[in-house]
């Protein structure tokens, strides 16, 4: 049964919604973008009402320092590839973070113009500059003179390609291994295809495999090569692997057929894969950018009620500001100060969820906690329930150990030079994120493997 | 990639981008931050007796809520010791040698004078002269500058004490207050000038404060004309630019100075024959760095035509410079509205109604959206509607007239020019 059909067996005339009678009208809307076509007017007005600061804030609020006043200005001047050229820079995810940065918490919120006027909108710039040499597929760098030496690239994410791009500049020969079919990690699989089309990772990694990158995917660590071989044959490694899978909830009914783990739930989505029937009621469970994701995947897919439940409130989650107001926008519910109990079945399926309420208290070292409150269990009838309350860590898979890489709750030890306690061994990106150090976001993993590829290099010429 | 590289009168330089003589060339810490941030080359803030600068001394032009589309002012001369702006002249020299260092001069017009101080200045090693007979204020009224840039005789004299006894090519900076700047320029160089750059300030008064009615800028509730520069200019430098470089007496290399901002700008001027651009006011609103954009957008517009080498782009434009009498009376364009585009803001409609020649009509169609239409007849192709227009969505296209090119100049020797209707 196609995917159109299996939708509709459920949801086709129970519901007063209008019902998409073909796949394709089905997929229409996850491609549709969130963001509104630039025209060349609206962009040249934007770009000339920048007042090309000198030290600008917009450059130290961005975790890359892309050079903003300067690609803006280029941008006036009519030099494109220019432009692109100091976006790429900085960043090699300029693409996909001029969609997906939460831009008024880091350069557009450092705008001086937010005081007098209104923030210049460089995240629509940057969308446009990048789409400019994207489109005419503009090579923008080329790889420096030979050194000889190799490096081993342990995922092919934004912290692994970037990491790339920067050592095949420098002249290093880089192989990166990477688990999944494609490049791009996170960005290609694990961002709704209606804020990041995965064009524009796959583009991005282009850029870095251009440089005479090697990319061997579908490529899995301990199985067809191990840590210690890559450690043996090559000059330098780099871990830059990921997250993995959304832990359970550890309650009641978490295997009855229904139940989806968020990252798998859009990596799924927007492959076009088939994830079979959903229902009229989608509960996810957490209050993060995966969860808003897969809230908003469930909405465009046609389901009409899809709820966010966390256990605290609404000015604690971790969604980005715009990333809620998007939700909201595509209507769908929150339900603040709630915990799944149980989920509650009928012949292996989902039929809905037990919740309790919380109240948050002191947990004795400083922060607050949710705490359950007795008596105040509710059932709320549900389809699908998607859990998105983090991501595992994958270091303990990867036997870090073996080659004597110190991890920490984890999480991949590093100095401030990226160094793990392995010399040869260096880590960038989400497998290095403690809680409270950085931000988990694209463009942090983009510095970070910008930086470690200087320190790759520094130690490759000693 | 291109090579930007040129030889202006055999003074060498990576880039065309110079500074001009201004306040920014004021001093050694300020050319070595210019000279970083990638500029070619840069004209020293004009050397000579040292003299008392009044306080306040620029206007900016505001224009439509942009600021600084030209500068008005009233500064003269360097007004700090001569030995001092030698010192530093070596000095920046020495740090980069790649990069072309012209002395920038000014003195009474008095032969021993200019002898006197082309060979002070030459001994630092500067890579050519420019005589600055151009400002228009205070240097003036002691007889200098463009006291004697609007002279062609004084031009030609000052210019010959100059070359008498400078080893280094010598620039003559032209003042644009005068009627034909050809005249002034072929008497630099008949005086023996290796180039000749323009144009200088433009003789102006920036405005007058309503409230209190003091003129701007003020000096202790005073004010005075001063040299006009900026955006603003560029129309008038690149006129005055292509009028020399089409001159076959002015057979030496231009430096154009007016307006320049960005490398588009600097294209225009070099098409039209200046092999170097001077830039002033752009670098003072911005900064140095807006060099690197210059220099890229540069590169990358040679790169993408093909181009090898900056010079080659120096007067290509300039066969199509040509007399009024020359043009072909024959050809006509007509407005072309794109309707998608159009955002009916009417400005086009008003404009041509009221001030041009009544061809745009307003039609309402049958969804009771009037479009605004042209009529083929009636315009002249004059440009105006799509010049007002805010969104670009006019078009002059050509409209075959079936009719052979004829100009002015050959109606003239027919003797049709007063039986017009034979056009």
């Amino acid at each position: 049964m196609n995917f159109a059909k299996q939708l509709l067996s459920v949801i086709g005339g129970v519901t007063t919604v209008k019902i998409a009678t073909t796949a394709d009208e089905i997929l229409e809307p996850l491609k549709k973008t969130v963001y509104q076509e630039l025209s060349d007017f609206d962009v040249l007005q934007e770009a000339n009402r920048c007042l090309f600061c000198y030290d600008a804030p917009c450059i130290k609020a961005c975790p890359t320092h892309i050079d903003v006043p300067s690609f803006i200005r280029k941008i006036t001047t009519g030099n494109m590839t220019g432009s692109a050229r100091v976006i790429f820079d900085a960043n090699p995810m300029g693409a996909s973070c001029a969609r997906v940065c939460p831009t008024e918490e880091l350069c557009e919120g450092a705008c001086v113009l937010s005081e007098e006027s209104h923030s210049i909108r460089i995240g629509d710039l940057q969308r446009y500059a990048t789409d400019w040499v994207r489109e005419r597929d503009i090579s923008l760098f080329v790889a420096g003179p030979s050194t000889g030496k190799t490096v081993a690239i342990v995922g092919a994410g934004p912290a692994g390609l970037s990491t790339a791009r920067d050592l095949a500049r420098y002249g290093h020969k880089v192989t990166l291994f990477e688990l999944r079919e494609q490049l791009g990690g996170l960005n290609t699989y694990g961002i709704v295809p209606f804020r990041l089309p995965a064009e524009i990772p796959l583009w991005e990694a282009a850029q870095v495999t251009h440089l005479g990158v090697n990319a061997n995917t579908g490529s899995k660590i301990g199985v067809d090569i191990s840590l210690q071989a890559l450690v043996d044959s090559y000059d330098a490694v780099v871990l830059a692997f990921g997250m993995g899978s959304v832990p359970r909830l550890n309650i009641p009914g978490e295997d009855l057929h229904g139940v989806w783990d968020a990252i798998d739930f859009v990596d799924k989505v927007k492959r076009g894969e088939d994830v079979g029937i959903l229902g009229e009621r989608v509960g996810v469970i957490g209050a993060g950018n995966t969860a808003i994701d897969a809230a908003t995947c469930s909405r465009r897919l046609g389901v009409p009620h899809v709820t966010l439940y966390y256990r605290r409130g609404e000015q604690h989650m971790s969604a980005y500001k715009f990333e809620y107001e998007f939700a909201k926008q595509e209507r769908v519910e929150y339900r603040w100060y709630s915990t799944p109990k149980r989920i509650l079945g009928e012949g292996g399926r989902v039929t809905g969820v037990e919740f309790v309420k919380t109240r948050l208290d002191s947990d004795g070292m400083g922060g607050m906690r949710p705490i359950a409150m007795e008596g105040s269990e509710y059932i709320e009838p549900m389809d699908t329930v998607i859990r998105a309350i983090g991501q595992s860590k994958l270091s303990a898979m990867l036997q870090l150990d073996s080659i004597g890489v110190a991890t920490r709750a984890g999480v991949v030890v590093v100095d401030d030079q990226f160094r793990t306690s392995n010399e040869k061994v260096f880590a960038a990106g989400d497998c290095t994120f403690t809680k409270g150090q950085a931000e988990a976001m694209v463009v942090e993993a983009a510095q970070q493997g910008k930086l470690a590829a200087a320190s790759i290099h520094e130690y490759l010429s000693l | 990639m291109a090579d930007l590289s040129v030889n202006f009168a055999g003074i060498r330089s990576p880039n065309p981008f110079w500074l001009a003589s201004g306040p920014p060339t004021n001093s050694a810490y300020q050319v070595m931050r210019a000279f970083e941030a990638g500029w070619g080359g840069a004209v020293w803030k004009t050397l000579g007796e040292p003299i008392i600068n009044v306080s306040s001394r620029l206007a900016g032009f505001d224009w439509n809520g942009h600021r600084m589309a030209g500068i008005n002012n009233l500064e003269l001369i360097t007004d700090r010791p001569l030995e001092d702006n030698l010192k530093e002249i070596r000095e920046v020299k020495r740090a980069f040698p790649d990069r072309a260092i012209i002395a920038s001069l000014m003195v009474d017009p008095i032969r021993e004078r200019w002898h006197e101080i082309v060979k002070r200045v030459q001994d630092v090693g500067v890579d050519g002269f420019e005589l600055n007979y151009g400002c228009p204020h205070g240097m003036a009224e002691m007889g200098m500058g463009a006291a004697v840039g609007q002279v062609p005789a004084l031009v030609r004299e000052n210019t010959e004490w100059v070359a008498e006894v400078s080893e280094v090519p010598v620039i003559v900076k032209l003042t644009p207050n005068v009627t034909d700047i050809r005249h002034t320029a072929r008497a630099a160089v008949q005086g023996g000038a290796h180039a000749v750059s323009m144009i200088n300030t433009i003789n102006s008064l920036m405005g007058v404060d309503i409230d209190t009615w003091i003129p701007i800028p003020e000096v202790d509730g005073m004010g005075s004309h001063g040299g006009y520069c900026g955006p603003a200019v560029k129309p008038i430098a690149l006129h005055m630019v292509s009028d020399c470089a089409q001159d076959r007496l002015i057979n030496v290399p231009i430096s154009g100075i007016g307006g320049i901002s960005t490398w588009r700008d600097a294209i225009e001027f070099m098409l039209l024959g200046a092999t170097t651009v001077q830039v002033c006011t752009a670098a003072m609103t911005y900064g140095f760095r807006i060099v690197e954009d210059m220099i890229d957008g540069l590169s990358s517009y040679l790169d993408s035509r093909g181009i090898g080498s900056v010079e080659e782009l120096v007067g290509q434009s300039l066969p199509r410079i040509k007399a009024w009498g020359e043009l072909n009376l024959n050809y006509k364009v007509v407005a072309k509205i794109d309707q998608e585009d159009c955002i009916h803001c009417n400005r086009c409609f008003v404009a041509c109604e009221d001030t041009a020649h009544q061809s745009i009509h307003p039609q309402t169609v049958d969804d009771g959206t009037t479009l605004l239409v042209v009529d083929e007849e009636e315009c002249v192709g004059c440009n105006l509607c799509s010049m007002v227009c805010p969104v670009n969505c006019i078009s002059m296209v050509p409209l075959d007239t079936g009719k052979p090119p004829v100009t002015w100049r050959q109606l003239e020797a027919q003797g049709a020019v007063h039986n017009i209707k034979i056009l």
